[in-house]
């Protein structure tokens, strides 16, 4: 029993030096946006699939945690890449630059539309960006004063909607979705309205709005049995769902992969990965990866990631934005601003 | 001795023993009914996953498959088979030359959308394709079989292909560590405070401390085992060696609380018994205390580490809950575990999914189950009256 006792004390002590030891890493890793989640994964499947190198780790901690973990350093402990539902934004980059990483290259893939989705049954509803940002926003003006939004019903923003309580499932702070939703409808209408100046952005945090977590089913989900609500979510959950929700138009635009290539629907945003240049080198499989991810297989009109919800970009654009990956174009604070 | 008894009072207590225990079963039902509807709910929607449909295909090995591997199908049936058979068509050739030229006849997976269409479920077939599905059915070259993949496969994008192995050999490396680091340092802890620990202000805090750190969220150990773990030792996020600590730091005190129970039951006359005949506190302890409290401390060994089993929490802290396709190679490569996997599948748009979510769900339960009454035998086997 002793001898054993011996024994087991050995395996612990091994098993701590053995794993305090510095380790290289042979998998890609990769952190950031729920919205990129889905494409990054599937060109990660397809690379463990038909090359000889692992399959990379994808994690989905949403754009701010994942540039979090991207900013904290170069090495081995570090993701490679940050995925993000937006662009870097400018405290992110200084951070990740004191951190010592400074040579990032941006990559957009495509654009992913917002929907504004509700039960299939209802009948088709079609609402302006100004009325939807009255219905989401925290402040509203009302009477030329700034208010905390006091609206509960549809036709009190605007009497020819219907009566219908106003609810949204959206997604919770921490989500890149939400970010982009209040930029391109809360911020868009800011200064469009007398009294309502710059500077508005959040969502309103009583019942009217419920973050329902980083699980789009669940927004599904609640809108099959919650017939007055909207779903706030990205539009490869309604492209999945059309047996059972229908999207909201803007203005007259139905969300579709057209009219969101096009621009013409309001609610749109562009998708991006961040590639930390230094570990081209040291990962193997890294190159591999991005260019897989660039090439016309996967982001094309016809490419793989469109059967899963993502709208490829129009040929020059995409053109060039591969061409910015393969030169390892470096990423500058001038140009994160510029916009 | 002759205290009157009112017979009103009497029919009152009657009265009131009546309503406690009507309250107290449908307490009962109540707890009953929502374990039914869960089984049922999950069962319903999960036992179909356990079969996945199949294509009778002819693949035929030639140059155009380096350009285009779909070419390998006859056109007839190509949209109805999963991408997962053909893309690795092109290595599968480069590592064998001398299948150029042949063909080969094999059950392939059918995508997804065929195989929902197959089980009756919601999909996106168009009408032709599901009027020649209804035809092959009919001759036979589609049949549904037993999802081997699904215990054999690591996590996919492609839901005809996505299975549990990588998460299971992920569940097992973290269940191993936890036990490594948990079971020897909680029953030695549990030992010391029970037997040779002076009754001190000191011991008494550090009681209480165990005890409440058997009740803390879990989440705030996914915290503790990040800030340590990862940021301090620097251990590779995701890996299986800094979930396993992190779960041991959680089972810890459940070990220690009930390998303390265990002890604490044993009679004083075994240790006035073996003191008396002159053991030294050390033989006492090994020689009659452990072997005799064994039997408990297994027991909240295994609940502790079922608990360890289902937690998905402190993961998602330290990186596991993440799309991780391949098995674990060892301690310090990425791993996912059981309940990540489940969580990652409910979050795929996919609906075939859904499925796929429910039949994870029902592999888990089966496993907690096992534990559990694995737990429970050995209790009634081993335990003893005194």
């Amino acid at each position: 029993m002793n001898r054993f006792l011996n024994k087991a004390v050995l395996v612990m002590a091994l098993l701590l030096v053995g794993t305090g030891m510095a380790h290289a890493r042979d998998q890609i890793k990769i952190t950031g946006s729920s919205t990129v989640f889905p494409f990054s994964s599937y060109v990660a499947e397809e690379m463990g699939a038909t090359t000889k190198f692992p399959a990379p780790v994808v994690e989905s901690t949403g754009s701010g945690g994942g540039q979090k973990l991207f900013g904290t350093g170069i090495g081995a402990n570090t993701p490679d890449i940050a995925n993000s539902s937006r662009r870097m934004k400018d405290t992110e980059f200084e951070a990740a630059e004191k951190n010592g990483v400074t040579d990032i290259t941006e990559a957009m893939i495509g654009f992913d539309g917002i929907a504004i989705a509700q039960n299939k049954d209802n009948a088709h509803f079609d609402i302006t960006l100004q009325e939807l940002a009255m219905a989401v926003a925290a402040d509203v003006p009302v009477d030329g004063k700034i208010v905390p939004n006091p609206y509960k019903m549809w036709n009190e923003i605007n009497p020819n909607l219907p009566a219908r309580k106003i609810v949204f499932y959206g997604p919770p702070t921490s989500s890149g979705t939400r970010d982009a939703f209040e930029e391109m409808v809360v911020e868009k209408v800011c200064g469009k309205i007398e009294g309502y100046e710059k500077g508005y952005k959040k969502i309103r945090q009583d019942n009217a709005y419920v973050p329902a977590g980083e699980n789009d089913n669940l927004i599904v989900q609640k809108l099959t049995n919650d017939k007055d609500a909207f779903g706030i979510f990205g539009f490869s959950f309604l492209s999945e769902n059309s047996d059972s929700l229908q999207g909201t138009a803007i203005s007259g635009v139905d969300p579709t992969p057209e009219a969101i290539a096009e621009g013409t629907y309001p609610i749109s945003r562009s998708l991006f990965f961040y590639i930390k240049n230094a570990h081209y080198d040291a990962i193997p499989g890294l190159k591999e990866y991005v260019e897989l991810f660039m090439s016309e297989k996967m982001i094309g009109t016809d490419g793989l990631l469109k059967s899963i919800g993502l709208v490829p970009m129009p040929d020059a654009m995409r053109a060039e934005a591969r061409q910015n990956v393969l030169d390892k174009k470096k990423l500058t604070l001038e140009s994160l601003k510029k916009k | 001795m002759s205290m009157p008894i009112d017979p009103r009072s009497l029919k009152k207590r009657k009265n009131s023993e009546g309503q406690f225990k009507a309250l107290s079963f449908m307490a009962i039902s109540v707890a009953g009914i929502f374990l039914v509807l869960f089984f049922s709910d999950i069962i319903r929607k999960g036992y179909t996953a356990f079969q996945q449909t199949e294509i009778k295909a002819v693949i035929t090995y030639s140059q155009t498959i380096f350009d285009n591997p779909r070419s390998a199908l006859d056109p007839r049936i190509n949209p109805l088979v999963s991408r997962g058979v053909t893309r690795i068509l092109p290595m599968h050739l480069r590592e064998n030359p001398q299948l150029l030229g042949q063909t080969e006849e094999f059950w392939v997976l059918a995508n997804a959308e065929v195989d929902q269409y197959v089980k009756g479920k919601p999909n996106r077939l168009k009408p032709n394709e599901a009027a020649l599905v209804d035809e092959l059915l009919a001759e036979g070259t589609i049949k549904k079989a037993f999802n081997i993949g699904f215990f054999t496969n690591g996590d996919s994008k492609l839901a005809e292909m996505a299975g549990i192995f990588s998460a299971a050999v992920g569940t097992l490396y973290v269940l191993c560590i936890t036990f490594i680091f948990s079971f020897p340092a909680g029953v030695m802890a549990a030992i010391y405070m029970e037997e040779f620990a002076p009754d001190n202000r000191i011991m008494q805090i550090v009681e209480v401390n165990i005890n409440n750190l058997a009740a803390i969220p879990s989440i705030l150990f996914g915290l503790l085992g990040l800030a340590i773990f990862i940021n301090f030792m620097g251990l590779p996020r995701s890996s299986a060696l800094v979930g396993g600590l992190t779960l041991a730091l959680m089972t810890l005190p459940v070990i220690i609380i009930s390998t303390r129970a265990a002890i604490r039951a044993i009679p004083d006359s075994i240790r006035e018994g073996a003191l008396a005949l002159g053991a030294t506190h050390w033989q006492l302890v090994w020689d009659h205390i452990l072997p005799l409290s064994l039997p408990g401390i297994l027991t909240g060994t295994i609940i502790g580490l079922a608990r360890a089993i289902g937690e998905t929490a402190p993961l998602l802290i330290i990186g596991m809950v993440a799309y991780i396709q391949d098995v674990p190679r060892g301690l310090t490569s990425s791993a996912t575990v059981l309940p990540a996997q489940i969580y990652v599948w409910s979050s795929e748009s996919i609906r075939a999914f859904t499925e796929r979510t429910s039949a994870g769900i029902i592999v888990l339960l089966v496993v907690l189950l096992t534990m559990n009454a694995v737990a429970i035998l050995l209790r009634n086997k081993y335990e003893r009256k005194w």
